[in-house]
């Protein structure tokens, strides 16, 4: 009864969601404020009614109630809570639900947190994001509906796919959703912008929070997914450019940017046109991603569907947002003014370049994840693009882009002096040439590729701690801004050298063991202790015993369990790897098959993965910066339109511009 | 400071420069990490390439598997022609006897194929597309050849 209830609240939330998409801007176009007024009421309604079917669904889950296909199909009754809990996103029409349960969480966030701004904008906004959330919620009742029954009801359910059931997967997918989804609110923004006519700088102003945000939620969610595949699947690699991969970071990419130049169009109105596209472009991405992963074209653990009207469906809706915002584009934007005049050397100049590469890498990912799919749907044969490519692509395009992060974040709005950043690019230059050597030599081996990654993230890296220690000497006041900016760009200084220590440093053997054998990568050296039988609540496992010694010494500094599962609902074995993470490197041991002979012997897969912990802290040092970032308390301030906050520059001479919160520049004098 | 036109013009310029710069290196990157597929068929008859690698798919023939240290020797059959893989490492999961496998390689001078990569999905249920289709090109076959006279 609950379950039909819950279908029946998603029925409503599609008529309330489709009134949201028509009444308000019908409002508009009509001045009819009344209509207009509708907006917020709408999206709290509609997701209210969401929330209660999601939670209808979340209940059926912990009861394990079977008479429900969709609960029967991803969980079990054997299944600890909190995966019963997350079995709900374990499937393909769980994770829509998710999809789109979300997407109210932002427009009831918009609904809530717009007081300051107009009306009719709104209105627009949420409209679109009404517009959406309905194409999704049809989409979920025609084609994938999680509240059909079965009868009779099945006694036991086929239990959630064993690689799911990890801490991972109950917060990966709702976080990168939360990032995948957050986009629509900077995409219905720019849309809004684009009706209205008014790409201006309070627009700018008011997308910026919102889009920090959704990236932050996107950041962690790729750095969520990627440390959940090294640990999870048991290979020891982390970034696979896998396609489902590349789904989520092609939005990141051109998240980036837009972050970015969403700064140069609110503080000097310029790139307006530019914003525009890449605001598009990166829900287009979000929407690209959900319909790559979720369609079933791709194969992965990601991939759940199989039926292509599931996949034409989001084509289709892919199509018409993409289709219909671009001509609204192209309609509006020949309206658009260029902006203020801007030097070759300023910081506008730094954040173009910068985003027109981001940009130019989403293409070069795009096209290798897309060219084998239209390849093989015009039946020219099968091939895949290989992970060279990506790499042999995507580098390049990224050390300019890394190199100019330092002097983009130094240099000022509109003209900036040579002779004022260069004392601040001398220490990083100096403090990364020897830093980068340093760290080569002591990791005893060097080439070009590897000097190069150390010193580029090195550079951002001491340029970051050497702006912040400047402000801090002069006693100025550090904004959220700023030192989110500082902290975002030294978590991806961070991962820079991280990817390049462990690309270039690891070492991987497979080898062949008995108990008492003993195998050295680097200065550590494994034995093989035993190999016993142990119980899980929903599987059996052998359980290897390892023992790690480091040098010349006796004393055992680690013992690793690496398990191989049999889980009870499945013939599919598991590989659980054993990781020690310590600061520098990680020693990660799986367990492989039993090899026949007169004594047991195991197969082992034995890794020396050196600056992996740097990747994960990295991730968590940009989300960091993010945070505090989307809360800076200029976000706050009530905004006046041709408000120029931040007026009361101290920049670096002391003599006033407008220099935003470029550095080294106090920030908000608001606070 | 610029003028609006020069401004445009450098924009314009900085964009084309990237662009043809990209379309270089990723055309160049493209061509050389390209990896085709091949059924067990079209291997036999030789339309694989000889040197460099590619992919093969189908179904690990049921009581083929033969291990040898950490070498693990099995045939990929398409139900119609069959070729001989060996692979040293740990095999994923996933891999089983009677079940679809993509296996990513070079050919030997013997014509035995020596796999780097041997890629089994994450489902127990699932058969990879490339497996799949090589299997059913070959059931089309076999289904043409009784249904002529």
């Amino acid at each position: 009864m609950l379950v039909e209830l819950g279908h029946f609240a998603l029925i409503l939330s599609l008529l309330v969601a489709i009134t949201q998409g028509v009444l308000p801007l019908a409002g508009v176009l009509k001045s009819n404020a009344l209509w207009q007024s509708t907006a917020r009421p709408l999206a709290l309604l509609q997701w209210s009614l969401v929330a209660f079917a999601f939670a209808v669904l979340e209940v059926a889950f912990l009861q394990s109630d079977f008479s429900v296909v969709y609960v029967s199909e991803h969980s079990n009754s054997l299944l600890p809570w909190p995966y019963k809990m997350a079995a709900l996103w374990g499937g393909h029409e769980g994770s829509l639900l998710l999809w789109v349960f979300l997407l109210g969480v932002w427009s009831s966030a918009v609904a809530m947190f717009s007081k300051t701004l107009a009306q009719d904008m709104v209105a627009r906004v949420l409209s679109v994001m009404g517009m959406i959330s309905s194409g999704f919620l049809l989409f979920i009742l025609t084609t994938s509906n999680p509240f059909l029954r079965l009868l009779p009801a099945a006694s036991e359910g086929q239990d959630l796919n064993p690689l799911l059931q990890d801490p991972g997967l109950v917060i990966h997918p709702p976080m990168l959703y939360m990032g995948y989804v957050g986009m629509s609110v900077a995409f219905a923004f720019a849309i809004a912008a684009l009706m209205a006519g008014r790409l201006d700088t309070v627009w700018a102003r008011w997308s910026r929070p919102w889009t920090l945000v959704a990236w932050t939620f996107l950041t962690f969610g790729i750095g969520l997914g990627s440390w959940w595949a090294y640990y999870e699947l048991g290979w020891g690699g982390w970034w696979f450019w896998d396609p489902v991969e590349n789904a989520s970071l092609m939005p990141w990419l051109v998240a980036t940017a837009l972050i970015h130049s969403l700064m140069v169009t609110e503080k000097r109105g310029s790139f307006k046109a530019w914003t525009v596209l890449l605001a598009i472009a990166a829900f287009s991405l979000s929407l690209l991603g959900t319909f790559l992963v979720r369609s079933g074209v791709l194969t992965s653990v990601h991939a759940f569907a199989s039926d292509p009207a599931r996949g034409i469906f989001i084509l289709v809706f892919l199509a018409l947002v993409v289709g219909s915002s671009l001509t609204l584009f192209a309609w509006r934007a020949p309206t658009v003014s260029l902006g203020s005049p801007m030097g070759l050397l300023s910081r506008e100049t730094f954040l173009l370049a910068n985003s027109v590469l981001l940009s130019t890498a989403t293409l070069a990912v795009l096209l290798g994840t897309l060219y084998p799919l239209i390849i093989d749907a015009l039946k020219l044969g099968k091939l895949s693009v290989g992970p060279p490519y990506f790499n042999v692509v995507f580098a390049p395009l990224m050390v300019p882009v890394i190199f100019m992060m330092v002097p983009g974040a130094l240099a000022r709005w509109r003209q900036a002096q040579w002779s004022q950043i260069k004392p601040f690019l001398i220490l990083p230059f100096f403090a990364a040439t020897i830093f980068s050597l340093g760290l080569s030599l002591w990791m005893g081996h060097q080439d070009a590729g590897i000097l190069l990654g150390f010193w580029l993230g090195a550079w951002v890296a001491f340029a970051s701690f050497q702006q912040i220690a400047w402000r801090a000497k002069q006693g100025l006041r550090m904004s959220g801004s700023f030192l989110g900016m500082q902290l975002a760009h030294l978590g991806l200084a961070v991962v820079v050298l991280g990817v390049t220590g462990v690309k270039n440093f690891e070492i991987e053997r497979d080898v062949r063991m008995g108990v008492g054998d003993q195998v050295t990568l680097a200065q550590y050296h494994f034995k093989l202790i035993g190999v016993k039988e142990v119980r899980g609540p929903n599987y059996k496992a052998l359980r290897a015993q390892v023992d790690v010694t480091k040098g010349e010494s006796e004393s055992v500094i680690k013992t690793l369990a690496p398990e191989k599962r049999y889980y009870l609902s499945s013939t599919m074995p598991m590989t659980e790897a054993s990781i020690d993470s310590g600061f520098m490197q990680d020693l990660y041991v799986s367990l492989g098959d039993v090899l026949n002979g007169d004594t047991p012997q195991w197969s082992m897969r034995v890794y020396y993965k050196p600056f992996v912990p740097w990747l994960w802290a990295g991730v968590l040092l940009m989300v960091l910066g993010g945070l505090l970032a989307s809360f800076d308390k200029r976000y706050r301030a009530p905004i006046l339109s041709g408000d120029k906050e931040e007026g009361a520059d101290q920049s670096l001479g002391r003599e006033s511009s407008h220099n935003g919160d470029s550095l080294p520049v106090a920030s908000t004098p608001l606070a | 400071m610029m003028s609006k036109r020069q401004k445009r013009f450098v924009l314009i310029g900085t964009v084309l420069i990237v662009i043809a710069a990209v379309v270089g290196l990723v055309l160049n990157a493209f061509q050389s990490n390209l990896v085709f597929f091949f059924t067990p068929t079209q291997v036999f008859k030789g339309e694989a390439p000889k040197s460099s690698a590619f992919r093969i798919g189908g179904m690990v023939k049921a009581g083929s598997l033969v291990q040898r240290d950490m070498t693990h020797e099995f045939i990929v059959t398409d139900n119609e022609q069959e070729v001989a893989v060996s692979f040293t490492g740990l095999l994923p999961d996933l891999f089983k006897e009677g079940r679809g496998v993509v296996a990513q390689g070079k050919l030997d001078a013997s014509g035995h194929f020596v796999a780097s990569e041997v890629l089994a999905k994450h489902d127990e249920n699932y058969m990879p597309p490339e497996a799949k289709a090589a299997m059913d090109e070959a059931a089309m076959r076999k289904a043409a050849k009784t249904v002529r006279p």
